[in-house]
């Protein structure tokens, strides 16, 4: 019997320490791990390394952690939102490693594919090259870089099951699936928990082997950065 | 001179049907805009979707469904949704027909910067390196002269480099220009300007073509 379920948040996020790397799945504010996030905050968890496309804005997503000084690093590709985190990262506060965002996104998909390393060619000649392995090929040249190595992955889900199996919705997906293959311990909060079956084995996004918790997320806000609209 | 909605009027003029076109933030966004009649172009957003759709009504708008700009937007007949490695595979792979996007100085060369200006704003480059590293057609949209009213068209970029020798094209509200083996060449000019006042704000090489005329937008 598969014991993926648990209760909530607090409970998903129970044994990450002090210290830990994590992975936060979501692009600017859509489709992050909002409950996982707050649990975060509660449990004051400090020194954390985090890997996620964004750093979300001053008082929501891992905006929030950066207020609480719980972050001691960022692995990020835009972090243009948040004020708080420019001002810590130019007083130093606050150490950021900026990555290009397919890198970082080929490095969590590396990371699920049990491949040490890629090449790409994003980055060649710039600062984000410094001290790394380049190879040529077919005249090009590529900066190798390594799979990411984290001990936890926290990713939304838009349906999911018992099993793990996870279905994301809309653009709300993005760096979703691949932060959860990539974690050491997978943790997907899910908007709706559906019964084992109801998934369509076809429509599976994320097979369950890649999950190792699920929970059943409340009250998201789903935060929306900048509405624009069509007027009639 | 060009106003904002010139350049992406102007820019819009290099799409072809059935182009795939990646837009970036701010100006080049405006390009979806102006897109000529009769053809039919499908707009990439890195954040996972191809077909980008107009802005919703007020009653439409999905929280989870935004472009690269984290603005709210819709899909369209035909879209399609896929996660990050994906996207950048598509933009790796050279699928990507036409890239735009802005950029804080560009060196004669085609060498960009966009990302950070050392001390005082760290943005990140987000997916702009990934894209001027693979894109095959990189047109950049942007003021001719910074705040301070200098060039932004350089023999050599000062700030931190986005990408070596990617950018194809240059829009700004002064004219269209070229990047050859010669310099930024000068192919049309914006209405009203002169070629003595663009060679005044032009600090990289600048050479004018020989057929160069008054752009028409």
């Amino acid at each position: 019997m598969l014991q993926k379920v648990v209760a909530n948040a607090s409970e998903a996020i129970k044994d990450i320490e002090d210290g830990a790397v994590i992975m936060l799945g979501g692009f600017g504010l859509c489709g992050i791990p909002e409950n996982s996030i707050n649990a975060l905050v509660q449990k004051g968890v400090k020194n954390l390394t985090c890997i996620s496309n964004n750093a979300g804005v001053d008082d929501f997503g891992i905006g929030l952690m950066l207020k609480t000084r719980q972050v001691k690093k960022m692995i990020s590709s835009y972090v243009g939102e948040n004020a708080e985190f420019e001002r810590q990262l130019l007083s130093g506060e606050l150490e950021v490693e900026l990555i290009p965002q397919g890198t970082l996104a080929t490095r969590c998909m590396a990371a699920g594919y049990g491949m040490p390393a890629i090449f790409t060619p994003a980055g060649v000649g710039t600062e984000v090259a410094i001290g790394k392995e380049t190879r040529e090929f077919d005249g090009k040249t590529y900066l190798l870089e390594h799979a990411f190595k984290s001990d936890f992955a926290i990713i939304k889900a838009w349906k999911g099951d018992a099993h793990g199996n996870l279905v994301f919705r809309a653009t709300s997906r993005n760096f979703n699936p691949l932060m959860a293959m990539a974690g050491k311990i997978t943790i997907a909060e899910v908007e709706e928990l559906v019964p084992v079956g109801e998934l369509e084995p076809d429509m599976i996004h994320t097979p369950g082997i890649y999950v190792n918790r699920i929970f059943k997320g409340t009250d998201y806000e789903k935060r929306i950065e900048q509405l624009t609209v069509t007027k009639r | 001179m060009l106003d904002k909605f010139g350049i992406a009027k102007r820019i819009a003029k290099e799409l072809k049907d059935g182009y795939y076109v990646n837009l970036g933030i701010g100006i080049p966004t405006l390009v979806a805009n102006y897109v000529p009649e009769g053809i039919e172009v499908i707009l990439q957003s890195e954040n996972g979707l191809l077909g980008i759709g107009p802005f919703p009504y007020e009653e439409e708008v999905d929280a989870d469904l935004i472009n690269a700009g984290k603005q709210t937007v819709t899909t369209k007949k035909g879209s399609s949704f896929f996660d990050s490695a994906m996207s950048f595979g598509m933009i790796r792979s050279g699928r990507v027909d036409l890239t735009v996007l802005g950029a804080m100085e560009v060196a004669d060369n085609g060498d960009i910067a966009n990302w950070k200006i050392p001390g005082k704003m760290v943005k990140g480059m987000g997916g702009a390196m990934d894209l001027v590293a693979s894109a095959k057609n990189i047109i950049v949209a942007m003021q001719h002269v910074n705040k301070a009213g200098e060039s932004k068209l350089l023999s050599k970029c000062s700030l931190p480099i986005t990408g070596l020798g990617c950018v194809k094209k240059v829009v700004t509200e002064l004219g269209v220009f070229e990047i050859t083996e010669e310099g930024f060449k000068l192919l049309e000019y914006a209405p009203g300007v002169t070629i003595d006042y663009i060679k005044s704000k032009t600090e990289g090489r600048l050479v004018i073509a020989d057929n160069v005329f008054e752009m028409s937008i």
